[in-house]
């Protein structure tokens, strides 16, 4: 059990708009990643649904059960923070205990509990450990056990990875996933990394300025991003953006700019009719540009390499094409001179446009 | 001109130092340097002009103290060796017997108020509410004013005849009749034991105040979604996020409040009768008062058991807490 649903909810600071109308549901068992970059609303979305911040509009559900009004200890959802907020003075034992000792269950079936959650966490020999004489990926540990060894109806996670070192994020980040498909627990998840949310999220919710700019499995917010700034926020390198103009000749739209063209497959071209003619900003992703074709060709144009980035399993490309900077990401088996002439194909399915007023994607 | 380099000498040998190797900058270590770089002297040497200081400041007044008791020396007469005679004459002393046990109860009193009344106002002040700034500067009052003046205003506020805190009363309805507040034993020692909590209170807020601050936020609101209410938030977070500063701050107020001199002093004296005295009180009032030097210090003096079983065993306490 435990399905959250939040219905036009906003949250003021002063002045400041941290959150704004955001409406979401997440199911039971499902696991939602907030993404977005930093300052954007994400923390004070999670702290308004744990009940740490009052909730300024809207309103927040749980099972049916508006939960406004209600203490965060009434609401049954349990929080893993960013630095941990573990209790320094109190064992770990204590640490995941406390939770239950507050609601007087018996000793012994504490200990039954936390012995359990321990097993899972595998920090079962750390018990008598005060959080000091942890590692950083321990203490994580131990405050996943303390959100855990409750059984709530839902978990909320504000960036837990972030002050671990890359190593450990990553292991941590597969554990988080195999604990996720164990439990089953509804998760609302906190993160500015984009690889992060991709990888774990069962949907993505993109926010930008205090607003949801897209909600999506990770493959429709990296395939069809709603906006300019969801495709640029989303994948490694970033889009490829650059001015152009829509044309239009035999009866198949293309966009122009300074030293390409490219035509669009008709099966996605519906949106861009209307914009024969006008500028829009042309769209492309690093893995989308294919390297190869004769220049001359349909979509295929001549490029400089500007510089070589070997990232081990991909060469990146900064590219000039006629003065347009673009970026490629080509396969690390081949080898490649700075100043070299090479030619890339785009691929006329994977192209996008944005409006440029509003950065809506076009296609 | 010479001695003055030209900017771009100057750029040329900034450039020769970067590239120099890290060993060059510095000559090698004489042996008079090396030993000086070895932790243990130089540590000592650095602690020695305050250490010297404290010898000649404390330490041969604290001798002569000690030998003084042995003394039954007088104002004004060379005194004759005697042991622990003074001591000895102190334990039969009913009025030295009566003040211990007042001490005792000044200080235990005390202390506990402060304590319980500073966390209090300390907690109120954390809170977050308008003017909170002034009032965090304005409760520092009584601890700013020197402590002989504020204690001659509350001797006028407790007089018999004007003093204001009776008429209050009485204008309220609440007693009938003047109270005597210094003329009798247990009244006496709750009024100077009122304004010595008064007087130190500012400490202990502003010091507990402090410790507040400090406990991170994320605790409380790890506890709160944990279940915790506001007392077991007190209990679970706040207080063992300040207990060493509470220590501390109980071990300087103990100490302090044990030797409080002036608050005594200006409203009793130790009278009615001897019967409010503490320590330093009597100290004074046997060594200054009756001119017996020697038994004067002598009850300062018993006053160090006491405060070193009372320090010792709190930073025992402290050093053995694993956080
Ligand atoms: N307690 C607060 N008081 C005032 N402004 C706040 C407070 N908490 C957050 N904000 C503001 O709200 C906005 C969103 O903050 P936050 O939710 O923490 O962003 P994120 O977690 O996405 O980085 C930011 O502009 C931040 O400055
Ligand atoms: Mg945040």
């Amino acid at each position: 059990m435990g399905e959250l649903v939040l219905e036009k909810l906003g949250k003021n600071f002063g002045n400041v708009v941290a959150v704004k109308d955001v409406d979401l549901t997440v199911h039971d068992q499902e696991f939602v990643v907030l993404l977005g970059p930093s300052g954007c609303g994400k923390s004070t979305t999670l702290r308004l649904i744990a009940g740490l911040e009052e909730v300024t509009a809207g309103d927040i559900f749980m099972d049916g059960r508006r939960l406004n009004d209600v203490l965060p200890r009434d609401r049954d959802i349990a929080m893993v923070f960013q630095n941990y907020a573990l209790y320094p003075h109190k064992t770990v034992f204590a640490n995941m205990g406390f939770a239950l000792k507050l609601r007087r269950v018996p000793k012994d079936q504490i200990v039954k509990r936390v012995k359990e959650v321990a097993n899972i966490l595998g920090i079962d020999d750390l018990m008598e450990r005060f959080p000091k004489e942890l590692s950083g990926g321990q203490r994580q540990r131990v405050a996943l056990g303390r959100a855990i060894v409750r059984n709530p109806r839902a978990f909320l996670f504000d960036e837990p990875l972030s002050n671990l070192d890359a190593m450990l994020r990553v292991q941590m980040r597969v554990e988080l996933l195999k604990l996720h498909n164990q439990l089953n627990a509804t998760s609302v998840y906190v993160t500015h990394d984009q690889i992060e949310a991709m990888t774990m999220g069962d949907r993505i919710v993109v926010m930008l300025d205090a607003v949801i700019q897209q909600v999506g499995t990770p493959m429709e917010v990296y395939k069809k991003p709603i906006n300019q700034f969801v495709a640029g926020f989303i994948g490694s390198p970033s889009m490829n953006f650059a001015p152009a103009k829509v044309g239009s000749a035999d009866g198949k739209l293309s966009l122009e700019g300074q030293g390409f063209k490219a035509f669009v497959s008709s099966g996605c071209a519906n949106g861009l009719g209307s914009y024969v003619g006008r500028d829009v900003t042309f769209g492309v992703r690093p893995e989308d540009l294919e390297l190869g074709g004769d220049a001359g060709m349909d979509n295929t144009f001549e490029a400089k390499i500007e510089l070589v980035e070997p990232v081990g399993s991909d060469i990146f490309l900064e590219l000039d094409v006629s003065g347009t900077p673009l970026t490629a990401r080509v396969n690390a088996n081949l080898s490649f001179s700075e100043g070299e002439k090479i030619t890339f194909t785009v691929n006329p399915n994977r192209v996008h446009a944005f409006d440029v007023d509003t950065g809506i994607a076009i296609l | 001109m010479a001695g003055i380099a030209e900017p771009r000498e100057i750029t040329e040998q900034t450039k020769e130092l970067r590239q120099a190797p890290a060993e060059d900058h510095f000559p090698p270590l004489g042996p008079l340097a090396r030993r000086l770089e070895r932790p243990e002297v130089l540590g000592y040497l650095m602690v020695a002009p305050a250490l010297l200081l404290l010898i000649v400041l404390l330490g041969y007044p604290f001798i002569q103290a000690v030998w003084l008791t042995m003394l039954d020396k007088r104002v004004g007469v060379e005194g004759n060796f005697i042991g622990l005679g003074n001591y000895i004459d102190l334990w039969s002393d009913q009025v030295y017997r009566w003040t211990v046990m007042n001490t005792m109860i000044f200080t235990a009193v005390s202390v506990v108020c402060k304590v319980v009344f500073g966390l209090t106002g300390a907690l109120i002040l954390n809170q977050a509410f308008r003017m909170k700034n002034f009032f965090r500067g304005f409760i520092l009052l009584p601890w700013i004013i020197p402590s002989v003046l504020s204690a001659l205003v509350w001797l006028w506020m407790y007089d018999d005849t004007f003093g204001v805190i009776s008429r209050t009363l009485i204008a309220f309805g609440l007693i009938e009749e003047k109270i005597l507040w210094l003329s009798q034993w247990g009244i006496a020692l709750t009024s100077i034991i009122i304004v010595n909590v008064w007087r130190t209170m500012p400490f202990f807020i502003v010091s507990l105040l402090a410790a507040l601050q400090t406990v991170p936020k994320d605790q409380y609101e790890a506890a709160e979604i944990d279940g915790a209410n506001l007392l077991s938030q007190f209990w679970n977070v706040t207080l063992p996020n300040i207990k060493h500063v509470l220590i501390i701050v109980t071990l300087f107020g103990t100490i302090w409040t044990m030797s409080d001199f002036n608050i005594i002093f200006v409203l009793t004296s130790g009278g009615p009768a001897n019967s409010t005295h503490v320590f330093s009180t009597l100290a004074y009032q046997y060594a200054l008062g009756a001119g017996k030097l020697g038994e004067g210090i002598a009850v300062s003096f018993t006053m160090f058991p006491l405060l070193f079983v009372i320090i010792f065993y709190r930073l025992y306490r402290m050093r053995r807490d694993p956080t």
